[in-house]
C-alpha cells in the first residue's frame, strides 16, 4: 500500500461511516465484558439481524470508554445531533433503545448519562481519542479515524533527524514513570553508530492500581504501532518488540492482530507505505516479574534470560538489545506520538503546564465515585480529578490522601489537594507521577497499614541482586510491622528513618531506589499516625490489630498477669 | 516403573509435540526461553524438571539457567495446578477494599494457604500482584472469568458454585 492508497482507504471508510443513519458503540473493556457487555452486543445484533439494519446501522464493540465502574456502556452516535451515552444498561432496555431511535420516538432516560458529565466534561482525550470509539480489531477503522496519516506524511516528507526534532519541540517525556525527555533519548539511539538498533515498548504494567497500558493495548493497539513505527524511522531500527505483561492475555492478542492486519496492509513488514524504510514488530509476553517494568531488567527478558537489573551506564540508548543502541520507553509514550504529529508538535507543547507538556492518562480507582481511565491535560489540580472527574469520595466519606505512582511513589494529603498534577510538582510532594495509578483513599484507611503494603509487595518482587534492596526491603518491612501490632518502640522509629534513606541511596536500579518512598512519603504527611500506633498504642483508622506489645513492657505486663491470677486464686 | 520407561512415556506424550513446534519455530534460539516455556506451561499445565532438562538440551542452554528462569519468574509453577483456579487480586485498589480478607476466609475454608492447592487437587488458590481492573476492586479471576466487586461471601458462594458443577460433570 502508498499513500494514496491509505488515503483513499481513509475516505472511503470515512464516507462509509458518513451514510449510516446511526452508530451504537459497546464498551467491551474487560470490566464492562465483566459486568456482561456481550450479552448487549448479542441482543443488539440479533435485532438487527431480524429486521435486517444492517445497511442503515453499525454495531461496534469498542475498547475502554472510561467509566468502568458503570459498565456495561452503550454509546449512540446520530448524525447531527448529540450523542448519548447508557450506563449500566440492560439487553433488552438496550434494544428498547435502539427501537426508540428507529421509530424516532423519544429515547428513555433511565441510565442515560447527562450530556455534561463531567467525567467525560473535563477530560481531554487525545491518546486515548480512539479508545471506546472504534473496533480495536478493525485496521480499517483505525485508519478511517486519520491513523498510519501521520506515519505515511513523516516516511514521505521529513528526515529522520527532523522527526526527533519534532518530538523534542513537542516537550513529550516518558510516560513510565521517571520523565526523562523522549525526544532527547530518540537523538541518542539515532546518532548511534550500529549497524542493528532496536525500539521496545514497556507494557510491563506492574505498579498494582494502574491499567493504562492495559487499555492503550487493548482498546487502540494501532495507535502503538504506528507511535513505533514512527520512532522506528526515527532512530533507523528495523526491528521492534512490545513487551506484554503475561497478566494481559487479550492485549497480546488483540496486538497481534493489529500486527498481522498492518503487516498485511503494508504498513509494518519490509518497505513500509512503498518507502525505502523497513519496520517489523514482535510481542514478548512478560511472565510475572515486577522489576521487569525497570528498562534494563526488561531487556534482559526480552532476550530470554531472569528479568535482573544492570548497572548503568550504558544506557540502553547506547547499549541495549544484544549491545545495541535501544529505543525503550512505555506503552503511552508510543501512543502520544501519532498525536504530536496530527497536531503539530508546538500544537502539543501548547498543551500542559510548566516543563510537563500534554497529557497524562490516570487510572483513577479506590474509594472515589466514577473510577475508570481518565485523560487530564498535566497540571490539573487533584482537586478537580477528585471532585469533579471522580464525583467526590464514595460513601459520604471524606479524602485522607492520594496515592500515585504505586509502590515506587508516595501518598498526597488532603493540605496538597490543589497541586497540579506534573512531574515538578508531584516531585516536590515526595511522589512521583509513575506510570498513572491514582487511588484514592477515604478516612477508612490508616497510612501506616498503606506503607507495609507496599512494603510487602517491594520485598516480594525485588530480584534479589543487591542487598540494600533484597534485605533492607525485608528489614523495613519488619518494622513496619511492629508499628502495626503494636510492638514498636521509639527506636524503631529512628531506624525506620535512617534504613529508608540507606536503601533509596544504595539500591542498584529503581525499584529499591523508589522501594521505601511510600514510607518516607506517609512518614512525612501522616507522622501523627506512626506516632498514634507508637505512643498510644491504637490505630486512629481502625484498622490494624494492636495485639502485641514492646518488648521493655513485657516484663511489667507478665507480672501484671501474674499479679492479676494470684488475685483470682488461680495463680502460681 | 523404571527410568527407562518413564523416558520413553515422557517422549511420547503428545503435548510434547506443541513444544517441539513451537522451539522449531523460534529456530532453537536460545533468546527464545521464556516463549518456550510459556508454550510448555499452557501444555502441561505446570513444568516438570525434566520438561526443562529437555527444553535446556533443545537449546542448548545450561539447565541452570532454565531451572532459574522458570523460578524467576512468578508466571512459571513447577507444581501442577488444581482442577480450579482461583486467583484474588491484592492490587493497592483492590486491597483498600477488603481484598485481604477475602483470600483469609477462602483460606480458612478450604484449609490451604494461598499459593497452595487443595489436597484433592481440586482448587488452587493464588493471588496476584494486580489484574489490571481496578475499577471492579475488589476483584478476581476464577478459572479466567473476571468477576468483582465481590465480597468475601460472594468468593466464598462463586467457588463453591465452580467445585460442585465440576462434580456433576465427573459423577
Amino acid at each position: 500500500m502508498n499513500r494514496a492508497e491509505l488515503n483513499e482507504l481513509a475516505e472511503k471508510e470515512q464516507q462509509r461511516s458518513d451514510l449510516l443513519k446511526l452508530r451504537l458503540l459497546v464498551c467491551c473493556g474487560t470490566p464492562c465484558v465483566a459486568a456482561g457487555s456481550y450479552a448487549v452486543v448479542n441482543a443488539l445484533q440479533q435485532y438487527i439481524d431480524q429486521h435486517n439494519l444492517a445497511a442503515e446501522l453499525e454495531l461496534t464493540g469498542t475498547g475502554c470508554l472510561g467509566p468502568c465502574s458503570r459498565g456495561p456502556l452503550l454509546t449512540v452516535i446520530r448524525k447531527g445531533e448529540a450523542e448519548l451515552v447508557y450506563e449500566q444498561i440492560k439487553p433488552q432496555q438496550a434494544v428498547l433503545v435502539l427501537e426508540a431511535l428507529l421509530a424516532e420516538k423519544p429515547v428513555p432516560q433511565t441510565n442515560l448519562l447527562p450530556a455534561d458529565f463531567p467525567f467525560f466534561a473535563r477530560q481531554k482525550r487525545m491518546v486515548l481519542a480512539g479508545s471506546g470509539r472504534i473496533d480495536p480489531e478493525s485496521i480499517r477503522q483505525y485508519i478511517g479515524s486519520g491513523g498510519y496519516e501521520a506515519l505515511a506524511q513523516l516516511l514521505h516528507e521529513m528526515t529522520p533527524e527532523e522527526v526527533c526534532d519534532g518530538v523534542v519541540a513537542s516537550g513529550l517525556r516518558g510516560r513510565g514513570g521517571g520523565g526523562f525527555p523522549t525526544g532527547l533519548k530518540w537523538q541518542l539511539v539515532n546518532k548511534g553508530s550500529s549497524s542493528r538498533k532496536f525500539v521496545v515498548a514497556n507494557g510491563d504494567e506492574g505498579d498494582p492500581g494502574a491499567y493504562m497500558d492495559r487499555s492503550l493495548m487493548e482498546s487502540d493497539p494501532h495507535r502503538l504501532l504506528e507511535g513505533m513505527a514512527i520512532a522506528g524511522y526515527a532512530t533507523g531500527a528495523d526491528q521492534g518488540y512490545i513487551y506484554v505483561r503475561g497478566e494481559y492475555p487479550l492485549a497480546a492478542k488483540r496486538l497481534q492482530k493489529a500486527i498481522r492486519d498492518a503487516e498485511r496492509h503494508g504498513i509494518l513488514g519490509s518497505r513500509v507505505l512503498d518507502s525505502n524504510f523497513s519496520f517489523r514488530i514482535d510481542i514478548r509476553i512478560g511472565a510475572g516479574a515486577f522489576v521487569c517494568g525497570e528498562e534494563t531488567a526488561l531487556l534482559a527478558s526480552v532476550m530470554g534470560r531472569r528479568g535482573q537489573p544492570r548497572i548503568r551506564p550504558p544506557y540502553p540508548a547506547q547499549s541495549g538489545l544484544w549491545g545495541c543502541p535501544t529505543l525503550i520507553s512505555n506503552v503511552e509514550t508510543f501512543a502520544n506520538i501519532p498525536a504530536i504529529f496530527n497536531i503539530s508538535p508546538a500544537g502539543f507543547a501548547a498543551i500542559g503546564s510548566g516543563k510537563s507538556r500534554g497529557t497524562k492518562v490516570f487510572a483513577l480507582c479506590g474509594d472515589v465515585v466514577n473510577t475508570g481511565l481518565i485523560e487530564v491535560p498535566m497540571g490539573i489540580s487533584l482537586r478537580e480529578i477528585v471532585y469533579e472527574i471522580g464525583g467526590g469520595i464514595a460513601d459520604n466519606g471524606s479524602f485522607k490522601a492520594a496515592q500515585t505512582g504505586g509502590p515506587s511513589g508516595g501518598c498526597i494529603p488532603a493540605s496538597r489537594l490543589d497541586t497540579p498534577m506534573d512531574y515538578e510538582h508531584l516531585h516536590e510532594l515526595g511522589s512521583i507521577m509513575g506510570s498513572g495509578g491514582l487511588i484514592v483513599m477515604g478516612d477508612k484507611n490508616c497510612m501506616v497499614d498503606v506503607a507495609r503494603f507496599f512494603m510487602e509487595f517491594c520485598l516480594d518482587e525485588s530480584c534479589g541482586k543487591c542487598v540494600p534492596c533484597r534485605a533492607g526491603t525485608i528489614e523495613i518491612y519488619r518494622l513496619l510491622t511492629r508499628f502495626c501490632n503494636g510492638s514498636a518502640t521509639a527506636t524503631d522509629l529512628e531506624n525506620l528513618h535512617s534504613l529508608c534513606r540507606m536503601v533509596s541511596d544504595t539500591s542498584l536500579c529503581g525499584l529499591g531506589a523508589a522501594a521505601p518512598n511510600p514510607v518516607l512519603s506517609t512518614l512525612r504527611w501522616f507522622k501523627e499516625e506512626y506516632e498514634a500506633h507508637l505512643y498510644e498504642r491504637r490505630c486512629p483508622a481502625g484498622v490494624c490489630n494492636m495485639n502485641k506489645l514492646p518488648l521493655h513492657l513485657m516484663a511489667t505486663e507478665l507480672l501484671n498477669r501474674v499479679n492479676a491470677s494470684q488475685v483470682a486464686g488461680e495463680g502460681f | 516403573m523404571s527410568d527407562q520407561q518413564e523416558n520413553m512415556a515422557f517422549a511420547d506424550d503428545p503435548r510434547l509435540k506443541t513444544v517441539e513446534r513451537a522451539m522449531k519455530r523460534l529456530q532453537y534460539q536460545p533468546d527464545a526461553l521464556i516463549e518456550v516455556l510459556h508454550t510448555a506451561q499452557e501444555a502441561f499445565g505446570f513444568l516438570s524438571r525434566e520438561l526443562l532438562a529437555h527444553i535446556a538440551l533443545c537449546l542448548k542452554l545450561p539447565e541452570s539457567q532454565v531451572f532459574g528462569v522458570a523460578t524467576f519468574y512468578h508466571f512459571f509453577s513447577l507444581r501442577p495446578k488444581g482442577e480450579h483456579n482461583c486467583i484474588i487480586c491484592t492490587g493497592t485498589a483492590c486491597y483498600v477494599k477488603g481484598a485481604g480478607e477475602i483470600v483469609t476466609r477462602l483460606e480458612q475454608e478450604f484449609k490451604l494457604k494461598a499459593g497452595q492447592t487443595t489436597a484433592d487437587g481440586r482448587l488452587s488458590l493464588g493471588t496476584a500482584r494486580c489484574l489490571g481492573n481496578c475499577s471492579l476492586a475488589p476483584m478476581l479471576t476464577l478459572d479466567d472469568h473476571v468477576y468483582g466487586p465481590e465480597t468475601a461471601q460472594s468468593t466464598l458462594n462463586l467457588v463453591r458454585q465452580a467445585l460442585e458443577e465440576g462434580s456433576d460433570e465427573q459423577s
